[in-house]
């Protein structure tokens, strides 16, 4: 036992660039995998939902309007960041799901390479998924696929880590604003991503990150209408239904989630890219 | 067009037709090449990289402190106030005499009578704001009379407001005839037009109020009011310099240009200096054709000025707040 | 105060200081992991503004292209061509990023050894060559998705030949994508620009590369001819001349060699009555003065409808006239100096025959340093079809103008070359940009701007101006075996 007492971290939300309590004042402890106490989480609100969706809202304009050169240098200095703090998240991640070292370490470093993969096709998305359509007339015809806006992320509940960067590289890849809702039980590993954004070149607001009751902040967000689409992953079985449903109040898109977590070790293809994606066709014609 | 008194004379018969009626301006405003957003941006960037150094920085300082309109247009200003802006404005730098004075002080035209009493016999000019400045939302004989107010007062220089409603709509006409009117009520005052390009929009637009300006008889053309953001930019300046050049090209005067607002470096300043440079030409590089409508400016110019003499940074306890 | 009624503002110099290129005196070539002497003779190296030798840089000989070759191939078999594409990636993110670093290095360097102008190297080349890498390394993993299938495979050894207009950001467009497919390479760089792709290779190095992966030769067209003739190079890639873009086609033919060919062009920039013409004049003034006009895609013709003829040429000589020529270290620099005199004596050969010919010349007023290669900007005006000037490719700053009364002429005249790597397009009109779009035989068309490049974007050219894409998905073609 060290005779130095260990100063500990205060865990808080990640909502526009800030790291701010909740506003309800609340936090919620968690626990190892063992049920030992590892340290209190911000129990986030209603309200903490609304202002991270306004933060992503103001986000939203800058990221997707940046070049896709820029988002894929952002999100390759995310890679880099991480690396940098790879022995922290090892230990995060190890005491949040009690998985043996060399698991965790694989699991940290298949995360640090998922944002390489991700920071890689921001710029070829237009490439591979954009079109110029040879339409039967004399117009030029093409399609461009656009981000479609602010989109809310029930991460996943049991993969804290790499589930986690699994479903939020590739929304902000695209240009989105996310509005991500941290594994209930596992949250930590979250709370340290949100340093590595805060102190990378992701601006404030484009990723926002709240602890709490997923089953308390989930309907918030399915049914908000300044959010564009929805991420079910990590919601509650019991109600993804409930959510879907509110979510067509505004015609959000809606990324169901598997009836069991994936292994989010396995290699990642495009599907999580196009979801987000609207596709915009433009029309001009052709003449002197 | 109500007033058919031609604003201005000797114009080669293309600018002379081109106000003889509405329809005519409509055409000629609207057959001015068009202004590309992308190009005249990647002008004004690439310009802006040019790197002023030692002797020419020096040179490129003074000639910036000699075109300052020190301004001072707030709603709490004071006769105290607007003295004491003319005392910098008469001798900016104390504890360097060889500093040249600024060109004008810009105030409201309440304040000129104050302001042309503590400059007199300095040949510091005095700018007066007109025609219901900033938004011009007034009836024409209250802008007369606002002008009319700044000239009787001593005012040197006139900057008014053009009708930006009126622009937008598509009333051109309306604009050209507002000009010169003020232009007549100025008599031999010089006669700066704000165009508040941040409201205009588009580089388009500002071509074509550069043109609808100089055509009814402005002897300045200027950016913005300083209360509309964005005020003065490069690219926009840009577009107004080679206004005036081709201006030149055409009718064979000069006219000036003041980028206002926003300008607070003496780095922004030598941007502009460079682009009136390359862009309008050497000629433009004076005070009778170039100004800068600022404030907080002239104390960053001064700050550069004696860092370029002492060879380390000055700061900002050692110029005077005025 | 400067009490002049008519002032004159005189810049200062504001040279970048040449220290920061970190000069060497000798550089040798990087061959399997390591810098070592070649066994042909050592070349100087000189710097085309003041004639002075900058450094000695040490040559190949067959045998030493023989080696590289080797040790390419055996990097490919052993390493490269089976490492997973996720692992390459990151190799080439390192590279991207250490460009990045090291960037104002690279700039003086190659303007040291180059002739361009600083700004040019610093906000074009450098950064330009480091996000080529940066998108390559991305394709690495996700050439599944390239649309060749779904698991192309790389060809092996590349044999690389690449000019000396762009000495680094030519090495990049042709490393970044051949790595990131999984090929090794051989690269020889230009005989009077072989620094900065030395220093590429020391980067290389120092970004853990395998041995092997990529080997760098300087030296001659007969280094470069050994090196695409070697029967242990599956694919040959050139960017220079079309006359050595013709031998080469012709000794690979029957050799089974995969080959892209980047050869020369005479680009047509073609200006309606509608232009936006300020930024058309810009836009001409890049596309044949930037660089000094050596770039192969310059828009050396100039076809301007004739109603606005007078009004843009009074613009272009005003504009032209601001150009300032000389120092390329000078901050303030807009155009360096000819990459050599024997590039100097064919540009003075063919502005003669423009003024033999009965063109009316122009040129630009500006001083010109006294020692060093460098050519005043020219226009020549009143040009024909049929003049040299409007034929050939100059490869220097000389803009051949000719007029058009309508849209088909344009066109007519601006695809009468058997040259099609680029084209510009100047109009208000949205229609006409993408008809005269279709029309044009260039493999790059620029509508209200000129010689934009970027690795998303692919390049290169029809007819003469050679086969092949450079940057893209389209690019990543050439480097698979596909």
């Amino acid at each position: 036992m060290s005779e130095r007492l260990t100063v500990a971290k205060t865990y808080k939300l990640y909502v526009g660039g800030a790291f701010p309590r909740s506003e309800s004042g609340r936090s919620y402890p968690v626990r190892d995998s063992k049920g030992g106490f590892l340290a209190n989480a911000a129990q986030a609100s209603r309200k903490d939902v609304r202002e991270a969706v306004v933060a992503a809202r103001k986000a939203f304009g800058g990221w997707s309007g940046a070049t896709a050169y820029n988002r894929g240098q952002v999100l390759y200095r995310v890679a880099e960041l991480l690396e940098g703090r790879r022995e922290q998240f090892m230990a995060e991640v190890a005491a949040s799901e009690g998985v043996p070292a060399k698991r965790v370490q694989s699991i940290v470093d298949t995360a640090i390479d998922r944002w390489v993969w991700y920071a890689g096709w921001s710029d070829k998305i237009a490439t591979v998924l954009g079109a110029s359509n040879p339409v039967a007339g004399p117009y030029f015809s093409f399609s461009v696929p656009e981000p479609t806006g602010v989109v809310g992320l029930l991460a996943p509940q049991s993969s804290s880590l790499l589930g986690l960067v699994s479903v939020l590289a590739p929304a902000i890849a695209t240009g989105n604003a996310a509005v991500v809702v941290a594994s209930q039980d596992r949250p930590l590993p979250a709370i340290t991503l949100s340093e590595v954004l805060a102190t990378s070149d992701v601006p404030g607001g484009v990723v926002n990150i709240l602890t709490g009751r997923t089953a308390e902040l989930a309907p918030w967000l399915a049914s908000h209408a300044d959010v564009n689409a929805l991420d079910l992953s990590g919601a509650p079985e019991a109600m993804t239904t409930e959510l879907e449903r509110s979510a067509a109040n505004t015609v959000k898109r809606v990324l169901r989630a598997k009836p069991a977590e994936p292994d989010w070790a396995a290699a990642p293809d495009m599907s999580r890219l196009r979801a987000f994606l609207e596709s915009k066709t433009v029309w001009h014609p052709m003449g002197v | 067009m109500a007033a058919p008194s031609p604003a201005r004379t000797g114009l080669p018969p293309e600018l002379s037709d081109a106000t003889r009626d509405e329809t005519s301006l409509r055409r000629f405003l609207h057959g001015l090449p068009g202004v590309d957003q992308v190009g005249v941006e990647q002008r004004a960037a690439g310009l802006a990289t040019r790197s002023i150094k030692k002797a020419s920085k020096l040179w490129a300082i003074d000639t910036a402190i000699s075109m300052v309109d020190l301004t001072t247009l707030e709603g709490a200003d004071t006769h105290g106030k607007v003295r004491s802006l003319c005392a910098k404005a008469r001798r900016p730098d104390p504890e360097h005499p060889e500093v040249p004075s600024v060109a004008a002080v810009c105030v409201y035209p309440d304040m000129v009578a104050t302001a042309v009493e503590a400059l007199r016999g300095s040949g510091v000019g005095v700018a007066s704001v007109a025609t219901a400045f900033p938004s011009g939302r007034s009836s024409m004989p209250v802008k007369i009379a606002d002008t009319e107010l700044a000239v009787a007062d001593g005012a040197t220089e006139v900057d008014m407001v053009i009708d930006r409603g009126a622009f937008l709509s598509g009333r051109y006409g309306r604009v050209f005839d507002e000009i010169v009117t003020i232009k007549h009520a100025c008599g031999d005052v010089h006669l700066k037009v704000i165009l508040e390009t941040g409201e205009l929009a588009t580089y388009d637009n500002v071509r074509r109020a550069s043109w609808l300006a100089m055509l009814a008889g402005a002897d300045f053309i200027k950016t913005s009011t300083g209360k509309v953001s964005p005020a003065a930019t490069l690219p926009v300046t840009h577009v107004m310099l080679q206004a005036v050049r081709d201006w030149h090209g055409s009718a064979g005067t000069r006219i000036g240009v003041k980028p206002a607002g926003g300008i607070r470096t003496t780095k922004d300043a030598i941007r502009y200096l460079v682009a009136v440079h390359e862009v309008a030409g050497p000629e433009w590089l004076t005070a009778d054709k170039f100004r800068f409508g600022a404030s907080s400016l002239l104390n960053d110019l001064l700050m550069q000025r004696r860092a370029q003499l002492d060879g380390h940074y000055s700061g900002p306890d050692y110029v005077t707040v005025d | 105060m400067n009490s002049n009624v008519n002032p004159v503002w005189e810049y200062a110099p504001a040279p970048e200081n040449r220290d920061i290129a970190n000069l060497k005196p000798s550089y040798r070539m990087f061959l399997d992991g390591e810098f070592v002497e070649g066994e042909g003779e050592p070349l100087k190296s000189v710097n085309p503004a003041t004639e002075e030798v900058l450094a000695e840089v040490s040559t190949a000989s067959p045998s030493d292209v023989d080696k590289a070759v080797k040790a390419a191939r055996r990097a490919y078999d052993r390493v490269w061509g089976r490492m997973p594409g996720a692992e390459r990636a990151k190799y080439i993110f390192r590279i991207a990023r250490m460009i990045a670093e090291r960037s104002r290095e690279l700039a003086v360097l190659e303007s040291l050894d180059n002739g361009k102008p600083i700004k040019e190297s610093r906000d074009v080349d450098v950064p330009t060559a480091s996000a080529h890498f940066f998108y390559h390394a991305g394709w690495a993993d996700k050439l599944g998705y390239a649309g060749y299938g779904p698991d192309p495979r790389p060809l092996g050894v590349a044999g690389q030949v690449i000019p000396w207009n762009f000495p680094l950001l030519m090495a990049a467009w042709k490393l970044a994508p051949a790595l990131a497919c999984g090929n090794t390479v051989v690269l020889k760089p230009a005989e009077t620009t072989p620094l900065s792709a030395l220093v590429l290779a020391e980067i290389i190095q120092q970004a853990d590369l395998p041995p092997g992966v990529v080997n760098i030769l300087p030296g001659a067209g007969d280094v470069g001819a050994e090196l695409v003739n070697h029967p242990g190079v599956d694919k040959v890639a050139f960017t220079g001349s079309t006359d050595v873009g013709k031998l080469i086609q012709r000794s690979l033919a029957g050799s089974g060699k995969k080959l892209t060919l980047e050869l020369g062009g005479k680009a047509a920039n073609v200006v309606f009555d509608d232009a936006p013409l300020d930024q058309a004049v810009e836009g001409i003034v890049n596309g044949i003065f930037f660089n000094q006009g050596h770039v192969c895609c310059a828009g050396s013709r100039l076809l301007v409808a004739e109603s606005v003829a007078d009004e843009l040429l009074d613009k272009l000589h005003t504009r032209i006239s601001t150009l300032r020529i000389g120092d390329p270290l000078d901050k303030n620099t807009d155009v360096g100096a000819i990459n050599s005199r024997e590039q100097l004596n064919k540009i003075n050969e063919l502005v003669s025959s423009g003024e033999e010919e009965g063109a009316t010349r122009w040129t630009s007023p500006c001083p010109l340093p006294d020692k060093g290669f460098f050519f005043a900007p020219t226009v020549f005006a009143g040009v024909s079809q049929a003049m040299r000037i409007a034929r050939e490719e100059i490869f220097g700053p000389v803009l051949s103008v000719l007029t058009f009364r309508t849209p088909d002429e344009a066109v007519a005249k601006a695809n009468n070359t058997p040259y099609g790597l680029s084209a510009g397009i100047w109009t208000d009109k949205g229609s006409r940009i993408l008809w005269m779009a279709d029309k044009l035989r260039a493999g790059v068309v620029w509508a209200n701007t000129f010689n934009r490049f970027d690795p998303t974007a692919p390049f290169g050219g029809y007819q003469e101006s050679g086969f092949g894409r450079e940057g893209g998905r389209t690019g990543l073609e050439a480097y698979l075996d596909v």
